[in-house]
């Protein structure tokens, strides 16, 4: 007997000294930490990524995305308004929204015919006075205030970013000046087309694939397809910016123009027997033809936003992921490619090229897909032991180095600070 | 009749060049998978609500022979992912439309993957919407959308399908 008291035994502890430069592998593992970030993360003070205000252009467009595992509406109203609120009947729960998208005047269960608007208010229940004076509803029931509960939305440069808690800091101050500047290069004042989406089903817990994508250590070490095309080395120039708050990042890097790498740069790869020095060279070059879209020489960034969400650009290659916890050891990362309205066919077709990269087979983030489920089964038997996350240091800085994994260590800092962990 | 006799004709030459397809990628060279297809050629694997919506993006989008060449290369000695292999099987082309040397067709496929420390899995399943050239004893694919029925994709689709 003992030993089965052994497993519900409470959550082992986290020390205060461990920072964020230690991470117990506990976390990636447990159940109670799942249930808690749902609650405490998900439909906490947090704004969930749930969809581009491009797929809701028309007065009664919905989709139908998740907060976390709960599933969300998320509707454009007569009044021109986004709202988000749970996909769940006031009634019994069931689910009001099947379908991903479409066009409604409003939200019928198919259960029991109850009716919700379009902003989620419970507006109509079927028989409620009953049939001929027999039956209905009891004389204390209320429409009001029963329906699903609502999320308070905000849209920042065509992203819907929702949350369960009024009391969320405004999404701006959320993110901070840098973060918003740089979600402002990519989408300010520009109308995003979706050219595709795909779901993508990871076997490992998601904040392992968080981790990765505020990774800028491994980017050019796991990735040989970048590193053989000198699309991203370590040795280029770039850096990091990490929020006050540690969650929200951005990592990019810019191509040196005219430069090549020196030998030095060349030799930093083969001393470390790092397998980016092969002859490997691509028959056809014109998949990675790109065209001039910003004002900088910035050719890749990858920014996040705490707890779940990733904006990526990957020279005209545009995307917005969003990691979706499905239990413990599984999760969906939802691409949706994005082009905008004003490209120009060749500019299109380039960008459709380049989405060759990313994706469930891209060939930059084909390794991304299968890393963290590499991380779950190697630490099976080891929920006690600790990642070691100390390149760059300890901090949480924003710098021009990128080995480091100091984006990372401000995730883990804002999510113990949320946890209570 | 003789629309019968040569719509049988080209669905047992198409099939017979799939079930050489599905050989090289499951069981032979993965380098042969190019020579299926024309120079100038169009491969591009989506799903089924993004075809169905007329969405342009592809898992893979590749537009030349040598694209496709260059994805076995990166796959074969580039890229990092644990051992695993497919075995496809193929239903009957439906020949859909015929013009002069020009033949479109529709394939069903369901592919099964052998992880290296897990048991076989269907991992995908779809159908072919193809364009071949024909000649007298051989049909080289022009255009390939491989239209997966899911949207959701296991893990990695690294390999061709």
């Amino acid at each position: 007997m003992a030993a089965f008291d052994k497993v519900g035994a409470k959550r082992p502890t986290w020390s205060e000294e461990d920072g964020a430069s230690r991470v117990p592998y506990w976390v990636f593992q447990r159940e109670d930490v799942l249930e808690a970030e749902n609650k405490k993360l998900f439909q906490g003070p947090v704004w969930n990524f749930l969809c581009l205000e491009a797929e809701l252009e028309e007065t009664g467009d919905f989709v139908a995305v998740s907060a976390g595992e709960t599933p969300v509406i998320v509707t454009r109203d007569k009044d021109g308004q986004v709202y988000a609120f749970e996909n769940r009947c006031a009634h019994r729960g069931s689910l009001l929204a099947l379908e991903d998208r479409g066009n409604v005047k409003d939200f019928t269960c198919v259960y029991h015919a109850w009716t919700h608007s379009l902003q989620g208010d419970l507006i109509g229940v079927a028989f409620k006075d009953g049939i001929k004076g027999c039956g209905g509803i009891a004389d204390d029931f209320k429409m009001e205030n029963q329906g699903p509960r609502k999320m308070r939305v905000s849209v920042l440069h065509g992203l819907v970013f929702g949350c369960f808690d009024e009391d969320v800091d405004d999404i701006e101050d959320y993110l901070g000046e840098a973060v918003l500047e740089r979600i402002e290069r990519v989408l300010g004042g520009r109308k995003p087309v979706v050219l595709g989406r795909f779901t993508q089903i990871l076997p490992n817990n998601w904040k392992l694939y968080v981790e990765n994508t505020k990774d800028s250590y491994h980017a050019s070490i796991l990735h040989t397809f970048f590193t053989t095309f000198e699309l991203n080395r370590l040795s280029q120039k770039g850096g990091i910016i990490v929020n006050e708050t540690g969650g929200c990042h951005v990592s990019y890097s810019c191509v040196d123009h005219g430069e090549t790498l020196d030998d030095d740069q060349k030799n930093a790869y083969k001393d470390e027997n790092i397998r980016s020095d092969s002859d490997l060279s691509l028959t056809d070059m014109s998949l990675l033809e790109s065209f001039k879209e910003y004002d900088d020489d910035i050719t890749l960034q990858i920014l996040s936003v705490f707890p779940n969400f990733v904006l990526q650009q990957i020279q005209n290659s545009v995307a917005v992921r969003t990691v979706l916890p499905k239990g413990t050891d599984s999760m969906h990362l939802k691409w949706t490619y994005i082009g905008f309205e004003d490209d120009t066919p060749e500019q299109r077709k380039m960008r459709l090229k380049l989405s060759n990269l990313i994706g469930p087979g891209g060939y930059v983030s084909m390794e991304d897909g299968c890393i963290g489920n590499f991380v779950q089964r190697g630490t099976k038997g080891a929920p006690d032991e600790r990642a070691v996350l100390a390149m760059g240091g300890h901090s949480i800085e924003t710098g021009t180095d990128r080995i480091t994994e100091a984006a990372i260590r401000g995730f883990w800092t804002e999510y113990r600070g949320r946890m209570g962990l | 009749m003789n629309d019968f006799k040569k719509i049988a004709e080209l669905t047992n030459l198409i099939g017979m060049v799939q079930a050489r397809y599905a050989y090289a990628i499951d069981d032979g060279d993965f380098y042969d998978w190019p020579t299926f297809f024309i120079d100038d050629c169009f491969y591009q694997i989506t799903s089924a609500d993004n075809f169905g919506q007329g969405l342009e993006a592809g898992l893979m989008w590749l537009d030349s022979k040598a694209m496709l060449h260059d994805r076995i290369l990166s796959l074969l000695e580039a890229n990092v992912y644990e051992r695993h292999s497919y075995r496809h099987i193929l239903g009957q082309p439906h020949i859909s439309s015929i013009e002069g040397d020009e033949v479109e067709s529709e394939t069903s496929f369901m592919v099964a993957r052998i992880t290296r420390e897990g048991p076989t899995d269907l991992f995908a399943t779809g159908r072919y919407v193809d364009r071949y050239k024909v000649t007298e004893s051989d049909a080289k694919i022009m255009k390939r959308i491989v239209v997966l029925d899911s949207s959701y994709v296991d893990t990695l689709l690294g390999f061709p399908l």
